[in-house]
């Protein structure tokens, strides 16, 4: 692929101990900006891990080395990871605010953003725009919704907080196949407007028809990267993430 | 009768210092599961400071040197009190707590046992073991309401301690910092991925608990006018039994345990004699807590989850 972009984002022998557990064994790879990347791998193949450690939530290897723009990600605390790179994350786990109101949650997110309230009004009107029903729910505990629906708030909550590059872990997880077309159809749009995407799945079938270009973890090591055609096509991957 | 309607208000002052000193507990407790044993030591460097203030302030005015009148004296005595008093509370997070920030909770507890002893001990260094005797800020005088005498200082006290819980509510409610606060009592672990430094909520949450603790140190000491550096102490526990009646980490439970242990406490002493009336009001709240053991509002699971 065009040798001549730079990547955006670059992880170099990233490793995450947790204690005595090493859950990720230097693993490599870059996205470039406005591409859809995949990382898929199964339960506990260290997913999470990265994409905590691109947030700056857990410690990392001495050796490892992140850069975002060019920018040492190891020198930025997890709140200027958001506010000052630009990098937004939806948990595993959608991990709302189940106390606060559809509009809170969304308020909050904004916390850090500097831009003038007109700025800010466009992207609470765009959100709305993506996801309707969240319009009509705005005053609505955030912990009473359905699953479908506290999906869609944490994707429009990070994409309040913050638009280079979107980190997904499992958005997937617990939604009907129907709810889950939209909601990627939803990134897509997202991807479109300019934010990188980033994410992390076990439903390898789905994220590979997603993504550009996909990477296959394994307990800690990439074992497989390449352009998703090739990865949905790839014997291995086959057998071991698309049942055969 | 009229003598049940002058208790009323007797326990409705005494609720009102539970109850502002109460708030300190649980709005840290909120945010960090944390139970912060300096803060009735908190409020006793807060009287003091207030002492300061209204001593300086006072002198100031009597010389002529600020033309001040009495009311703006205590307007200003009350305001910059609970301004000093919020860098305590800032300042015992940023010491004692932060670094032990993921080490077990008892070991922040015990730890804020210990500033709660440094701080008695400073005080008493820095002061001598002389008590002071806080300044008169307004002139006391009783008043006839309907067929109740009540002083207007007990008036004042009430009025302003909900005039405050209105405005922490309203602070909570509608602030982006209130907000935060909020969140971080319902999942500590993702509010840095919204963007917000969590030392900074943290730290406010400190410095609101305290600028509480302050304006009850300065209602108290016009009250009850001798201090010294270990009237934090009893006080202090009590707000925190108030704390934990209402419910652990609760607002509203705060305000309302801190009321209902003013209540229990003035019923006890106006039936029984008043030696009896801790051992009788504690046994009570034992009882009320036997039944409902995370308080009045409080929740039965509080998860703190982890991402
Ligand atoms: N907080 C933690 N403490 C200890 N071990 C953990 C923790 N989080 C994850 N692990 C371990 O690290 C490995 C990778 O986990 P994770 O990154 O969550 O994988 P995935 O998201 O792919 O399921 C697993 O073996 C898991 O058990
Ligand atoms: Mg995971």
């Amino acid at each position: 692929m065009a040798a001549e972009r730079t990547p955006q984002l670059v992880v170099e022998n990233l490793e995450v101990y947790y204690g005595a557990i090493k859950a990720l064994h230097g693993i490599s790879f870059h996205v470039y900006p406005g591409e859809i990347v995949t990382i898929i791998g199964a339960n506990g193949a260290g997913k999470t891990s990265t994409l905590r450690a691109i947030s700056r939530l857990v410690k990392v290897g001495p050796e490892t080395r992140m850069t975002f723009e060019g920018h040492d990600l190891l020198a930025y605390p997890p709140h200027k990871v958001v506010s000052e790179l630009g990098i937004s994350h939806v948990p595993e786990g959608r991990r709302l605010f189940g106390n606060l109101t559809v509009w809170e949650n969304l308020q909050l997110a904004t916390f850090a953003r500097k831009d003038p309230p007109e700025v800010i009004q466009r992207d609470f009107d765009m959100v709305f725009d993506l996801f309707p029903r969240l319009a009509e729910r705005r005053n609505q505990r955030a912990g009473t919704m359905s699953g479908g629906e506290q999906q869609m708030l944490a994707v429009a909550r990070a994409l309040i907080t913050a638009r280079r590059m979107m980190l997904l872990d499992e958005p997937s997880m617990g939604l009907a196949p129907k709810l889950m077309q939209e909601m990627f159809e939803a990134l897509k749009e997202i991807n479109k407007e300019g934010t990188t995407i980033l994410l992390v799945e076990q439903n390898a079938n789905m994220a590979l028809r997603f993504a550009q270009r996909g990477y296959v973890l394994e307990t800690g090591n990439l074992v497989l990267e390449g352009p998703s055609q090739d990865l949905l096509a790839n014997p291995r991957v086959k057998e071991a993430y698309l049942g055969g | 009768m009229s003598q049940v309607a002058q208790q009323l208000f007797n326990a409705l002052q005494w609720g009102s210092f539970y109850a502002l000193i109460a708030l300190g507990y649980s709005m840290v407790y909120s945010i960090l599961m944390l139970f912060n044993f300096a803060h009735g030591d908190v409020f006793m460097v807060a009287t003091y400071i207030g002492y300061f203030v209204a001593t300086l302030l006072l002198g100031l005015a009597l010389s002529g040197s600020l033309p001040l009148s009495g009311v703006a004296v205590f307007v200003l005595t009350l305001l910059l009190t609970m301004f000093l008093a919020s860098f305590i509370g800032i300042a015992v997070e940023r010491v004692a707590y932060r670094p032990l920030r993921d080490a077990p909770r008892a070991s922040a507890a015990i730890t804020g046992l210990m500033v709660g002893i440094f701080l008695e001990t400073l005080v008493l260094y820095l002061l001598g073991a002389s008590r002071r005797n806080f300044p008169t800020l307004i002139e006391v005088n009783t008043f006839e309401l309907g067929p109740v005498q009540v002083t207007n200082l007990k008036v004042l006290t009430i009025v302003l301690a909900v005039v405050l819980m209105v405005l922490l509510h309203l602070f909570i409610r509608k602030t982006k910092v209130g907000m935060a606060m909020r969140a971080m009592s319902y999942d500590y672990a993702v509010i840095p991925l919204m963007g917000v430094p969590l030392d900074l909520i943290i730290a406010f949450t400190f410095a609101l608990g305290s600028a509480l603790a302050g304006a009850a140190g300065v209602l108290f000491g016009m009250a009850y006018p001798v201090l010294d550096p270990y009237m934090g102490v009893l006080i202090g526990w009590k707000a925190f039994v108030a704390a934990i009646l209402g419910g652990r980490g609760s607002i509203l439970g705060a305000v309302a345990g801190g009321f209902l242990l003013g209540f229990i406490e003035i019923l006890v002493a106006a039936v029984l004699t008043s030696t009896m009336r801790d051992l009788v009001a504690y046994s009570i709240v034992l009882l009320i807590l036997t039944f409902r053991p995370y308080g009045l509002f409080g929740e039965e699971h509080s998860v703190r989850l982890r991402l």
